[in-house]
């Protein structure tokens, strides 16, 4: 697992390789730590996460800005509300 | 992997499964039986990997991080299943058989519920996630089936903590001397033990059995599987999806919630993954027609087990004592990945066939013969043509913390299965579905194991991140 500030306000939160519940969990409270506005770069590769992820977010209010998938691995931005 | 490569290969799993269900039945009609499994277990596989379909994760997310998708998205399977399989009892072509129901199963599915928190994925969860690439969950696989076939064939030292009533009471069952049934610790606890408890279903529980349309429709679907899943669907309504659903339904309308709001709220509940919804539709029709399909040919080649049709076909080796194999005649998981082992510690030596399991339950035949072994495999094809064809497939190698958790998780599901005679699909899913209340008590039990699991990786997840956080801000 892999969390780093890329620059002000924008952090990244890297869990490829992970399985559940790992990526959810470590999204959960990286979004906890993070203040209104700034925003977090998600880059994940178990696909059942995305699920819980997305639903997570929708009941919190966090907003997720994008998503990309590409060969198995998931890019999203989300913005903490 | 290109477009045009992750056909080629989807097209290439179903191509060479449709050559063996067509070479081998042109061989032998009996293959027939098989590709049923193999069909099926391909359609499982692709409803699991289309849904995200993962049992732990209905019980887990709920406590983790209060997403109830995955159990909607389960009762929803077990409903459809229940209605099916109403159908099929009602029609006298059932091969379901309630398992014995005790305490016993609250601590198999507690056992069983922690493995699956730590493995990441339930049995059958981490076989479709072995399709989609994720040699992590093949880990938890390989595990869970070394587990189970060291697990049943303890004897020795396990012996001595066997209780004396357990031992008086498996040497009474007139055993064949074969199974040598005093030594071995899951020996006694089948036979001394479970095989003591009562055998219920809620149909006979109200008095009606299980093939009258009273006892399938009204006793094992209303009473045993609608009614109380309509209810704890309701459960997770008020304490996990209401407040969400209230906040934004309410911010344009009057404060208070009327009851059109609250039946709002709980069908948003339902609809509110659709891949998962859609996902266990699927399985719960196909599921139930899996049993029908396999009594039809069961009747129709004249036998109740694949066993006899095996011996016909000249494969006599890895049969029970009884002549029989492993041969559910529904969905299944563990049982035959735990016999793939079992097979290949017998050819090395170590005698598989003296305990009740292998020896007097299941066999152990040639994994190539294997009538559930062709579901399995077939699983891991329908996931991964699933996975290939929606750009979901990695092939992704474990880590050490992964391969450690994949390991615990999966040993603690092979004891799991094996004390309660059966995993998340065996002992939970197909129990519950068709009226047997021990899949409810297995339930309970996954529930509290998993919420324990919860518990300890939300400490480990939090430790690491409060460290790479203030690593970050520094």
């Amino acid at each position: 697992m892999k969390f780093e500030k890329m620059s002000e306000g924008h952090y990244l939160l890297d869990v490829k390789g992970y399985v559940c519940p790992h990526p959810q969990l470590y999204t959960k409270k990286a979004l906890e730590r993070l203040k209104p506005g700034e925003m977090l770069e998600l880059q994940f590769d178990n696909p059942s996460s995305g699920e819980s992820i997305a639903t997570m977010c929708d009941n919190t209010g966090d907003e997720i800005l994008d998503r990309k998938q590409e060969a198995g691995l998931f890019v999203w931005h989300v913005r903490k509300t | 992997m290109s477009e045009a490569k992750r056909k080629f290969w989807a097209f290439a799993i179903v191509a060479t499964l449709v050559l063996i269900s067509v070479a081998t039945y042109a061989y032998h009609e009996f293959y027939l039986y098989l590709s049923v499994y193999l069909w099926f277990g391909f359609i499982y596989g692709m409803c699991l990997q289309y849904g995200r379909f993962c049992f732990s994760s209905a019980f887990r997310d709920l406590f983790a991080v209060g997403v109830p998708r995955m159990a909607v998205g389960i009762m929803i399977a077990i409903a459809f299943f229940a209605l099916v399989g109403a159908f099929v009892s009602a029609t006298g072509l059932s091969t379901f058989h309630s398992a014995p129901i005790g305490l016993h199963a609250v601590i198999a599915g507690f056992i069983f519920g922690v493995g699956m928190c730590f493995a990441g994925g339930c049995a059958s969860g981490s076989m479709y996630k072995t399709g989609e690439g994720n040699m992590n969950a093949a880990l938890v696989v390989v595990s869970i089936s070394v587990t189970q076939a060291v697990f049943v064939d303890i004897g020795g030292w396990a012996n001595a903590l066997v209780p004396a009533s357990w031992a008086k009471s498996a040497s009474e069952k007139g055993l064949p001397a074969s199974i040598n049934v005093a030594d071995g610790w899951v020996d006694q606890y089948l036979a001394g033990y479970v095989w003591d408890q009562p055998v219920l279903s809620f149909a006979t529980m109200l008095g009606w059995t299980d093939q009258s349309v009273m006892g399938a429709f009204l006793g094992n679907f209303l009473v045993g599987v609608a009614l109380p899943g309509a209810a704890l669907l309701v459960v997770v309504y008020f304490f996990w999806s209401r407040r969400t659903f209230m906040k934004k339904r309410l911010a344009a309308a009057s404060a208070r919630p009327r009851l059109t709001d609250e039946l709002a709220g709980y069908w948003a509940m339902v609809v509110a993954s659709k891949r998962t919804a859609i996902a266990g539709l699927a399985l719960g029709i196909a599921a139930g027609l899996h049993m029908y399909a396999s009594q039809g040919l069961r009747v129709k080649y004249g036998v109740r087990n694949a066993g006899p049709l095996l011996e016909r076909m000249g494969f006599d080796f890895g049969l029970s004592v009884n002549g029989t194999v492993f041969d559910p005649g529904y969905w299944y998981v563990t049982t035959q990945e735990a016999q793939w082992v079992g097979w290949v510690f017998h050819k090395l030596g170590w005698n598989q066939m003296d305990n009740i399991f292998f020896g007097f339950n299941n066999g152990i035949p040639n994994p190539l013969i294997n009538p559930a072994d062709w579901m399995s495999i077939a699983l891991f094809g329908g996931a991964a043509v699933m996975a290939l064809l929606h750009n979901e497939f990695k092939f992704k190698k474990p880590t050490l913390e992964t391969a450690i958790w994949a390991i615990i998780g999966g040993a603690l599901m092979g004891i799991g299965s094996r004390l309660g005679l059966g995993c998340n699909v065996g002992a939970f899913f197909v129990r519950v579905s068709q009226g047997d209340p021990s899949g409810w008590v297995f339930g309970i039990g996954m529930v509290g194991g998993a919420y324990l699991g919860v518990k300890f990786f939300n400490w480990w997840t939090e430790r690491r991140m409060a460290r790479q956080f203030a690593a970050t801000i520094t």
